[in-house]
């Protein structure tokens, strides 16, 4: 990037909490506040921390059958989205390999969709160009805040009790202390909790309310990602791609049964193809034996010394209490328990392939 | 007696030909939360530049470069079992190596504390 990175609403709260800030994707986000990436983490997972995902695009899809045009680009069953519900899923190409992934959410009267930061500029172009008779607006004057936890029920409940009554993937519009916001019970941290879409005039006074509740901290990217890893979420960029399908990464779950069946999205003979036979290669969770985190580019090896694949995504999991990792190993292996090595900085390290995710998601279904 | 540091954000403790070197404060700081520590073993010989290891923290990996020529004499065993010790006392306990000088002469081009001060501002 030359041009320099923007800033969200929120920039000036983390200059105050003292953000370390980084360039990310375009924009200038704190990797981690004073307390650290493992406490943030711990802080996500135990009680509730706080968020800010307004990097990422806000999109609002208005016009007759969205949900059915929208399945004309997204495996996903949108024409049956219920009004007030949300649904991960993700743009394919003609290739069936993944240019995004996304949460779509029937507003009622629209569509509201997010998509990832560094693919706003890719994503809006080709909505407009592709859902005929739609009108595709990107919202660029609000906010995205994430609260997540066991403990964000009560710290976004207690300012809006209408978020109680939301379930997993469930959206609705409400006011938090006078403010009309969209709440949404999603994530992307295996945690239960929210987020939020803000006025950005208003953004920073709704988020201190929220950080003024005992359990709720501020928390960083760093955090972000170790906690999505734990959760055995994939990170676009590493883990999901262009080239790869969404068979291949494990994603199967996010295409429902009509879509696998009828197909009609872009790149459909390959994912069906793969359903019926097997893909190439698959996404799955490694746990190395030793101390030393895997991180993205390590080489996989199969006990007898074959390459069968190598690390998308790796580090420390602070939860775990050890280095957890997700890879891809070729077609013949990825059975949970099966031993394979790490090729770490020349040396052999042992890891066992594992079920994801490595915690328990506490999603309140 | 005496400790010289480098621009690597490395201290070295210097008692006749052997020293002991470790990570600064800052540097450890700068580095977050240490998860791992590769070290190199007893024996090992090096010239000033080789990397001689490698720090992981929960953001990504740091090479540790080796301020000066020599041969490791012992690596610290508790940053195995214990790599955040690293963020507790880098000064202290938690040192990395004792090493044995090849070129007691190469320690000139490193900084003192006041040096080493100005460096990190």
């Amino acid at each position: 990037m030359t041009d320099a990175p923007k800033r969200t609403p929120l920039y000036d709260l983390h200059v105050e909490l003292g953000g370390k800030m980084v360039d990310f994707a375009g924009w200038e986000m704190p990797v981690q506040y004073p307390l650290g990436i493992m406490g943030e983490h711990k802080q996500c997972r135990e009680k509730a921390a706080l968020f800010d995902v307004s990097h990422m695009g806000q999109v609002i899809l208005k016009g007759d059958n969205v949900g059915e045009k929208l399945e004309t680009l997204c495996p996903q069953a949108y024409s049956t989205l219920k009004e007030g519900k949300a649904r991960y899923g993700f743009f394919t190409n003609e290739e069936g390999g993944i240019m995004d992934d996304l949460i779509v959410s029937n507003a009622g009267d629209h569509y509201f969709v997010v998509v990832n930061a560094a693919l706003r500029h890719q994503d809006i172009p080709h909505m407009q160009a592709n859902l005929d008779g739609v009108e595709v607006t990107e919202i660029f004057d609000r906010a995205l805040v994430a609260v997540q936890g066991p403990a964000a029920e009560n710290v976004v409940g207690d300012l809006c009790p209408a978020a109680r009554d939301l379930k997993f993937m469930e959206t609705t519009v409400a006011d938090i202390d006078g403010v009309s916001c969209r709440i949404s019970r999603l994530g992307y941290t295996g945690e239960d909790g929210y987020e939020i879409s803000i006025p950005e005039g208003e953004a920073i006074r709704i988020s201190k309310l929220f950080l003024a509740h005992d359990d709720c901290e501020a928390a960083g990217l760093g955090a972000r990602d170790s906690l999505r890893l734990e959760a055995g979420l994939c990170l676009y960029g590493n883990d999901i791609d262009q080239s790869t399908s969404p068979i291949e990464a494990s994603l199967s779950w996010a295409i429902q049964k009509r879509r696998k069946e009828e197909g009609g999205f872009p790149g459909a003979a390959r994912v069906q193809k793969e359903l019926a036979e097997g893909a190439a290669k698959k996404l799955v969770g490694i746990k190395p034996e030793g101390r030393a985190p895997a991180r993205q580019g390590v080489e996989i090896q199969c006990t007898e010394g074959n390459t069968i694949g190598a690390i998308t995504s790796g580090g420390f999991g602070p939860t775990v209490g050890a280095p957890v990792a997700m890879g891809y190993v070729s077609a013949g292996h990825g059975e949970p328990g099966e031993k394979v090595n790490l090729i770490i900085r020349g040396k052999v390290q042992p890891a066992e392939i594992v079920a994801l995710p490595f915690v328990t998601q506490n999603y309140k279904r | 007696m005496a400790t010289y540091y480098s621009e690597e954000h490395e201290w070295v403790l210097v008692e006749g030909d052997v020293a002991t070197v470790g990570i600064t404060k800052h540097a450890a700081d700068q580095l977050g939360e240490i998860v791992f520590v590769e070290q190199r073993e007893a024996g090992d010989e090096f010239e000033k530049g080789d990397e001689i290891g490698v720090i992981e923290s929960v953001k990504a990996a740091s090479e540790i470069y080796a301020p000066v020529d020599g041969e490791v004499i012992e690596a610290n065993d508790v940053l195995a079992d214990n790599p955040g010790a690293l963020n507790e006392s880098p000064e202290g306990d938690a040192w990395i190596y004792k090493i044995k000088l090849s070129d007691s002469a190469q320690l000139e081009d490193l900084m003192d504390l006041d040096g080493y001060k100005a460096l990190i501002g």
